[in-house]
């Protein structure tokens, strides 16, 4: 029944209370297109067009549409969400913004490849340091979720 | 900008409502099939009243709120320079579809950093019993 108790609903990984420093999150790659932004842009109500209109985005210096920063910390934080199943036990989650994620106006878009390790435990909650990638690049610094075991 | 916002604080008059469709939607368009954020009866047997809110929803609760202080002419912020500089979340609970939820806005700190403009607004969001939920440190800034 302890099994049965731990694992409720929630899709948990197995064992998520043995987790130590230095496991390695399942990787997520992300392909993120202009028909994303647009839902993105309907379901946050970010309707800033330089994540939609390539001549606002260019006018502004940017070298075309981007994803909203708010989008790339979305799914970078999915890394964390898929792995612990309920995503009641994210009790933080934070990161910086250091490089856009262009996004082509084809049917493959833009590529983020999502990464995370554990990189501390203490009183049964776990820091996770995510890395996003984007064309090789990191799109997001000091990304990191606290959460529950 | 104005220095003397340091310190302000709004108590924003209209609290906001969870829907579940809009957290199903905010799901669809992260591209989250996790049944917590889409299926009522998923949800109540993990323990939750309804259907959870992905981490990243608050930005969307906070949006009106935090935007009628970064938006006030007198603050002086040049909003079409702005970027986002980061994004923090702390929980005290999920949000949940029916959640009520009002919003304190309180600018941290303004800081000109190589020439640039930066703010940093704190917004805390509670429930309807006045109970903490999730506070929100963002920071913008505009290029000068």
């Amino acid at each position: 029944m302890a099994d049965l108790e731990s694992d409720v609903g929630s899709g948990s990984a197995p064992g998520l209370d043995g987790t130590e420093v230095g496991f390695v999150l399942p990787p997520l790659s992300l392909q993120v297109t202009r028909a994303q932004l647009v839902r993105y842009a309907g379901a946050s109500g970010d309707f800033n067009p330089i994540h939609w209109n390539d001549r606002t985005a260019t006018a502004v210096g940017l070298p075309g549409v981007i994803a909203h920063g708010m989008l790339t910390m979305a799914l970078a934080t999915r890394i964390v969400t898929s792995w612990v199943g309920d995503p009641a036990r994210v009790r933080e989650v934070s990161v910086r913004f250091t490089r856009p994620v262009v996004v082509p106006d084809d049917e493959v878009g833009a590529l983020v490849e999502v990464s995370a390790v554990v990189g501390a435990v203490v009183d049964g909650v776990a820091r996770v340091d995510i890395t996003a990638r984007y064309e090789g690049q990191t799109v997001l610094g000091k990304a990191r979720a606290f959460v529950v075991l | 900008m104005d220095q003397a916002f340091v310190g302000r604080s709004l108590d924003f008059p209209e609290p906001y409502e969870v829907g579940i469709e809009k957290i199903r939607q905010f799901a669809d368009a992260i591209g989250d099939d996790n049944s917590l954020y889409h299926d009522r009866v998923a949800a109540q047997f993990a323990g939750h009243p309804s259907v959870v809110a992905p981490p990243t929803f608050a930005i969307q609760v906070i949006a009106r709120a935090q935007d009628a202080v970064m938006f006030d002419p007198s603050l002086g912020l040049d909003f079409s320079r702005v970027v986002h500089l980061d994004q923090r979340f702390v929980y005290q609970r999920p949000i949940f579809a029916g959640d009520v939820l009002s919003c304190v806005v309180t600018v941290e700190s303004i800081k000109v950093l190589a020439g640039n403009d930066v703010i940093t607004v704190r917004t805390d969001v509670s429930s309807a019993d006045g109970s903490t939920v999730v506070s929100c440190w963002g920071t913008l800034v505009s290029r000068g």
